[in-house]
C-alpha cells in the first residue's frame, strides 16, 4: 500500500514540475522581459521606476542569465511564497487572487460531488434495470450531457433563467454579500448559488461517469460471486450495494483523476460565463493585458490544486479497494 | 437459406464486415451522414451563402430572423416581408417592424456576390437570395444579424470552414504523435513505454483549458489568420494525442502476442514490416473510431478559446468567434439568435460522438 | 405467513420436484432450459444429477433457490420443500411449494442459504474480491441465526477448523486471492454448512480442481454429510464422482429427467438408451484392456431447435419411427425407485 502511495506522491511532484515548468514558459512567452515592461506600464501609469529598483528586480529574478538560472530562481522565490507583482492591479499576485482560489475550490469540489452523488446511482440503476425505461433516459441524457459543452449549457440556461424567470441565476453571492466578510450567512448564501454552476461544471462528468459504472457494474453482476450472495439468502439490495456495487466502484473511483482536471478545466470558462468569483475571469483578464505573473500563478495554482485533489482521490481508492492495500510490488 | 449468407460472410473481407456491422447501427449511420452534410458545408459555403458574411451595416444591427413565409395564398412563393428599422427614441435601442406591404420573394439560385466555387470556379450564383442583388432595404437575413448588421446566416456557413477543418488538421497532428508514441510504448515496451506512460499521465491530470488560453494568449498580435489558425491547431492537438496513444499502445500490446505477428517475426519479417504490414492494417479501424471520437474534443476546444477571445481573432469566422458576441446574458437576452452557433456546435459533436461509438463497435467485426 | 403455499408431501421425502419448466425468453426464441423435471429428494440421501453439458442440471438447482437469472422464469411446475422442525422454528416442519414463493421474498430468503445452501463451480471467483473470505461467512451466519457478531466470527473459524482450513484465525482475515483453488471450495462449503442446511446443492463442486483436490473435497463432503445428516444435491457430468458419491441418481437430458434409479440400478440395470450410452462412453477400471469406449451419436440440439417427441431419438441406438419423433415418453416406474422416461417400457 505505501508503495502504491509512494508511486502516486512521486507522479504528483513530477506533475507539479510539470506545471512549473509550462507556467514559467506562459510567463516568459510574451516577447519582452517582464522588468522592461513593468517599467513601461509603471510609467504608462505615471510612476517612474528608479534604475536602482528596476536593478534590483533584473538581480531578484536573474535576468540575462541562463534560462535554467532564471526558473530555479524564480521557483525559489514562489517556495518564499512571492509570486511577483501583478502589473494591472500593481499589488502582489497573491493579494489579487485572494479569496477566488479557495472559491475554484469549493466551484470544483462542489461539482466533484455533484458528479459523484448522481452518477452512482443513476449508473446502478441503469444497469440493474438494463433497457428498462429510465436506463435510456439515463443513456440519452448522458449523451446530451457529453455534446454539449459546458460553456453553452451555462450560456442557455442563464438566458433561459433571464427570460423565464427574470432571474440571474450567474454568480456565487447575492449582491449584499458581495464583498460582505465571511459570516454563517454568507456562507449559506454561498451554498444556494452553488448548485447551478456545479449542475452545469458537473454535467459531462456525470454523464460519463453514468457510462462507466453503467458498464463495470453490467460486468460485475454477471460474476458468481453474486450468486454466492444472492444463495445466502441476502435481500436483493444488499446483495447488489454490497458485492458487485463495492467491486464496480474502484475502476469509477480511479476515474476521478482525469474528472477533477476537466471540472477545473471546465470551471475557467463556465465561470466567465456564469460571472463566478472563481480565478477563471482574472485569468483570462490577466492573458488579455498580458499580466504574465498574475497569469502564470493561477495556470500553476490551479495546476497544484488540481494534483493534490488527484493525490487525494488516489488515498481515497485504496481505502475502498483492499487489493491495492495488498499489493507488494 | 444460412448456406449462402456464410458463404458470403466466409468470403468477405474484414472492411465489408465491418461495413456490415456498422450499417446494423441506425443511428450512426444517420450521424454519418450528417458529418458528410456539414463537410459539404464547408466545401459549397460560399454557395449556401447568400450575402458578404463580412458586409455591415449599422443601419441593420441586431436584426431578428425574418419568418419566411412559404405561400403566397395557395401558390408556393416563399418570401419575406420588408422590415423597418428604426430607433426608439427611449431606449435607443434599434427596433424592427415588419411591413406586410412589401414582399420580398426568395430565388433559388438567385444572382448575388461573386466568388469561385471549391476556390476555382467563378460563379455569382447562390442556393438562395433576392431579386436585384443586395441593399439595405430590399434583402433576408433568415437568422437575423449581429451587432454590425453583417448576415448571421451566411457568416454561420463560412465558419464551418474553420470550425470542422481545425478539428480535422488537430486531430491529424494528434494522430501523428498517439500512433508514434503509442506505437513506440506499446511495440517496445521498456524504459520507452514507461516514460511515454508516465508523460501521459502527467499531461492527463493538468487542467488544459488555462494552459491552452495561457498558450494561445502568448501569439503574437500581428500573426495573420492562417499563421494563428495552425498554432492553435497546434496547442490543442499537443494536449489532445493521449487518448489516442492510450489507445494504439492498447492494441499493440494485445497484438504483440498475436500468432500472426509472431509468426510474421518468426519468418523473418523486419520490424518496420511487421508493423505496418501486419499490425496497422489489422488495428486501423480501431485508431479511425478513435480518431472520430477525439475529433468533437478539438471542435469544443476551438470553439471555447474562440468564445474567450484568445483563439481566433475577427475577422477569422468561426462558431466560436460567433458566439463571442453572445458573451453578455444583457445582449442574449434581447437577441437570442446569437446563440444560434451554438446549435450547429451541439449537432456535430453529437453526430460524431455517435458515429465514433457505432465504428468502435463495428471496429472489431470478429469480436462477440 | 405462506399458509396459503403450505401443501402436503408424503413422509419422509425432503424436496419433490414436479414437473419444472424454467425457460429464458429471448429475442431469438425461448430457451428451455428445464423442460418438466420431476425427482425426489431424501433426508441424509445424496441425490446425483448427471448429464451432460447445457441439460439444465444447473437451472434446475437454482430454480430450487430460485435464482435463476433474467430472463430466465419458472413457468411451470411445483418445487415441494419441508422446512425443518425443531430449532429452526420458522418453518416448523411445514411444506412449502418453492415455486410458489415470491423469489426475493422473506420466507424464500430466510430458507435459501439457511435451509438451503449451494455451492457451485468456480472457486476462483465465487467470493468476493474485495471482501475478507471470513466476513462472508459471517455474514450469512449473522443473517440466520441470533448470535452476536463475536460468536459468529468464532463459529466461521471452528467451521473453517472444520472443513480443514489449517490456521483458521488468521485465513479467516484473509481475501479469497490469497488462497488456493481447493482452500476456497473448502471456505465455500463452510458458509454453506454454515447454518446446518438440511439440503445442500453442490453445482459441479470439484470440475475445476485438479484430481487430488477433487478427491478431498469430495470425501470432506461425505464426511461432514455423516455428521451433520444434510440431504446432498450432487449435479455433475463426471459418473466416477456419482459412483462415489451418490445414494440416487436421476440422469438429465435435454432439460428433462429420463431415468432415476438407487445407484446401484443406474450402473448395473441401467434402462435408458442415454444412460446406457452415457455408461459405455466411459472407461472402466477392471474392463479388459481391449474393450473400446463407444462414444454417444451425434451431439446435443441447439437449444432453440429441439427435436419434438423424445429430445433423445435423432441419437437413440433404439429409436422406434413413427413413436419417439411424435410424442415425449413421462417418467414411469419400472422397478422399486426406479423410473425411466422411455416408450421401450411403456
Amino acid at each position: 500500500m505505501l508503495v502504491y502511495i509512494g508511486r502516486r506522491a512521486v507522479l504528483a511532484i513530477f506533475t507539479v514540475w510539470a506545471i512549473s515548468v509550462l507556467s514559467f514558459a506562459i510567463i516568459q512567452l510574451p516577447p519582452g522581459d517582464y522588468v522592461t515592461s513593468y517599467i513601461a506600464q509603471m510609467a504608462a501609469m505615471g510612476s517612474v521606476v528608479t534604475d536602482e529598483e528596476a536593478q534590483n528586480l533584473r538581480i531578484q529574478y536573474g535576468l540575462g542569465q541562463p534560462m535554467y538560472v532564471q526558473y530555479l530562481k524564480w521557483v525559489r522565490l514562489i517556495a518564499q511564497g512571492n509570486f511577483g507583482m501583478s502589473m494591472e492591479w500593481r499589488r502582489p499576485v497573491t493579494e489579487v487572487i485572494g479569496e477566488r482560489l479557495w472559491l475554484t475550490v469549493v466551484v470544483s469540489v462542489a461539482a466533484l460531488i455533484l458528479t459523484w452523488v448522481l452518477a452512482l446511482p443513476i449508473g446502478i440503476y441503469s444497469a440493474v434495470r438494463q433497457y428498462s425505461v429510465g436506463d435510456y433516459l439515463a443513456t440519452f441524457v448522458g449523451f446530451i450531457g457529453l455534446a454539449v459543452p459546458n460553456f453553452l449549457l451555462a450560456l442557455v440556461l442563464l438566458y433561459l433563467g433571464f427570460v423565464l424567470f427574470n432571474a440571474h441565476i450567474g454568480g456565487l453571492f447575492s449582491v449584499e454579500f458581495q464583498d460582505a466578510p465571511w459570516s454563517a450567512a454568507r456562507v449559506w448564501d454561498l451554498l444556494k448559488h452553488l448548485p447551478i454552476p456545479a449542475l452545469i461544471l458537473g454535467l459531462a462528468g456525470t454523464a460519463q461517469q453514468i457510462r462507466i459504472m453503467r458498464a463495470n457494474l453490467l460486468d460485475e453482476l454477471r460474476k458468481p460471486y453474486v450468486v454466492t450472495a444472492r444463495s445466502k439468502g441476502l435481500s436483493e439490495a444488499r446483495v447488489i450495494v454490497k458485492y458487485p456495487v463495492r467491486v464496480a466502484l474502484n475502476p469509477f473511483a480511479s476515474t476521478i483523476g482525469y474528472t477533477l482536471p476537466y471540472i477545473v478545466s471546465g470551471s475557467i470558462i463556465v465561470s466567465l460565463v456564469l460571472g463566478l468569483p472563481t480565478v477563471g475571469p482574472l485569468l483570462l483578464k490577466a492573458l488579455i493585458a498580458q499580466d504574465m505573473f498574475l497569469a502564470g500563478t493561477i495556470v500553476l495554482l490551479l495546476g497544484v490544486m488540481t494534483v493534490i485533489g488527484t493525490l487525494v482521490s488516489d488515498v481515497l481508492l485504496v481505502w475502498i479497494d483492499p487489493r491495492i492495500r495488498l499489493e507488494e510490488t | 437459406m444460412a448456406g449462402p449468407d456464410e458463404q458470403r460472410i466466409f468470403v468477405a473481407s474484414q472492411w465489408q464486415l465491418m461495413w456490415w456491422r456498422f450499417r446494423r447501427h441506425k443511428v450512426a449511420v444517420a450521424s454519418g451522414g450528417v458529418v458528410i452534410g456539414f463537410y459539404l458545408a464547408v466545401l459549397g459555403a460560399d454557395f449556401l451563402a447568400y450575402a458578404d458574411p463580412n458586409a455591415s451595416e449599422a443601419q441593420r444591427s441586431l436584426m431578428p430572423p425574418q419568418p419566411v413565409y412559404w405561400f403566397d395564398g395557395w401558390r408556393f412563393s416563399p418570401h419575406v416581408y420588408a422590415v423597418k428599422g428604426a430607433r426608439d427614441p427611449q431606449t435607443f435601442k434599434r427596433v424592427y417592424r415588419a411591413d406586410p406591404g412589401q414582399k420580398i420573394s426568395i430565388r433559388f439560385f438567385a444572382g448575388g456576390f461573386e466568388y469561385r466555387f471549391l476556390g476555382l470556379i467563378p460563379m455569382t450564383r447562390h442556393l438562395i437570395g433576392v431579386d436585384g442583388g443586395l441593399d439595405a432595404g430590399k434583402t433576408i437575413f433568415v437568422l437575423g444579424t449581429d451587432v454590425q448588421g453583417r448576415d448571421l446566416w451566411s457568416r454561420l456557413m463560412y465558419s464551418t470552414r474553420i470550425s470542422l477543418t481545425i478539428g480535422l488538421f488537430g486531430v491529424t497532428v494528434s494522430l501523428v504523435l498517439g500512433v508514434v508514441l503509442g506505437g513506440l510504448s506499446g511495440f517496445y515496451g521498456g524504459i520507452a513505454d514507461t516514460l511515454i506512460q508516465r508523460v501521459i499521465e502527467i499531461l492527463r491530470s493538468i487542467p488544459t483549458i488555462p494552459l491552452w488560453m495561457g498558450l494561445a494568449a502568448a501569439l503574437p498580435r500581428d500573426w495573420s489568420i492562417l499563421q494563428i489558425y495552425f498554432a492553435i491547431t497546434i496547442i490543442i492537438s499537443l494536449l489532445g494525442w493521449t487518448e489516442l496513444a492510450r489507445v494504439v499502445r492498447g492494441r499493440f500490446l494485445a497484438m504483440r502476442e498475436e500468432d500472426f505477428v509472431v509468426s510474421a517475426r518468426l519468418v523473418g519479417c523486419s520490424q518496420m514490416r511487421t508493423i505496418f504490414v501486419h499490425m496497422v492494417p489489422s488495428f486501423m479501424s480501431h485508431i479511425i473510431a478513435a480518431t472520430t471520437l477525439a475529433l468533437p474534443a478539438m471542435i469544443i476546444s476551438e470553439t471555447a478559446l474562440s468564445f474567450l477571445g484568445l483563439g481566433l481573432r475577427p475577422p477569422a469566422m468561426s462558431w466560436g468567434v460567433l458566439l463571442q458576441q453572445a458573451q453578455n446574458v444583457q445582449t442574449v437576452a434581447i437577441s437570442p439568435w446569437l446563440m444560434i452557433p451554438a446549435v450547429p456546435v451541439i449537432i456535430v459533436v453529437m453526430a460524431f460522438n455517435f458515429l465514433g461509438d457505432g465504428l468502435r463497435d463495428a471496429a472489431d467485426p470478429y469480436g462477440r | 405467513m405462506g399458509a396459503e403455499i403450505a401443501t402436503s408431501l408424503p413422509q419422509p421425502t425432503l424436496l419433490s420436484v414436479r414437473n419444472l419448466k424454467t425457460y429464458f425468453a429471448q429475442d431469438e426464441g425461448t430457451v428451455k432450459a428445464v423442460d418438466g423435471v420431476s425427482f425426489d429428494l431424501y433426508p441424509g440421501a445424496t441425490l446425483g444429477i448427471v448429464g451432460e453439458s447445457g441439460c439444465g442440471k444447473s437451472v434446475t438447482a437454482r430454480s430450487i433457490l430460485r435464482i435463476v437469472d433474467r430472463p430466465g422464469r419458472i413457468v411451470e411446475g411445483e418445487i415441494k420443500f419441508r422446512r425443518p422442525a425443531g430449532d429452526g422454528g420458522a418453518g416448523g416442519g411445514q411444506v412449502v411449494d418453492l415455486a410458489k414463493l415470491a423469489p426475493n421474498g422473506l420466507e424464500m430468503r430466510a430458507i435459501r442459504g439457511a435451509e438451503i445452501a449451494l455451492i457451485f463451480q468456480e472457486p476462483m471467483s465465487s467470493f468476493s474480491p474485495v471482501h475478507s473470505v471470513g466476513s462472508q461467512i459471517i455474514e450469512a451466519i449473522l443473517l440466520h441465526q441470533q448470535v452476536s457478531r463475536r460468536d459468529a466470527r468464532a463459529m466461521t473459524i471452528e467451521m473453517l477448523r472444520r472443513v480443514g482450513v489449517s490456521s483458521p484465525e488468521e485465513r479467516v482475515d484473509q481475501l479469497s486471492n490469497q488462497l488456493s483453488g481447493g482452500l476456497r471450495q473448502r471456505a465455500m462449503i463452510a458458509m454453506a454448512l454454515s447454518c446446518n442446511p438440511t439440503l445442500l446443492i453442490a453445482d459441479e463442486p470439484t470440475t475445476a480442481l485438479d484430481v487430488t483436490t477433487q478427491t478431498q473435497i469430495l470425501e470432506l463432503m461425505r464426511q461432514l454429510q455423516q455428521e451433520d445428516g444434510m440431504a446432498i444435491m450432487l449435479i455433475t457430468h463426471d459418473l466416477g464422482v456419482v459412483a462415489e458419491m451418490a445414494t440416487d441418481v436421476a440422469v438429465m437430458y435435454l432439460g428433462r429427467v429420463v431415468e432415476q434409479a438407487p445407484v446401484d440400478a443406474i450402473f448395473h440395470a441401467p434402462r435408458h438408451p442415454y444412460t446406457r450410452a452415457l455408461l459405455r462412453s466411459i472407461p472402466r477400471i477392471r474392463s479388459r484392456s481391449n474393450e473400446r469406449l463407444t462414444p454417444i451419436a451425434g451431439s446435443v440440439p441447439h437449444p432453440y431447435d429441439r427435436p419434438p417427441g423424445c429430445p433423445f431419438h435423432p441419437r437413440c441406438a433404439d429409436f422406434i419411427a413413427g413413436t419417439c419423433d411424435r410424442a415425449a415418453p413421462s417418467l414411469r416406474a419400472v422397478g422399486d425407485q426406479h423410473s425411466v422416461s422411455c416408450f421401450l417400457y411403456e
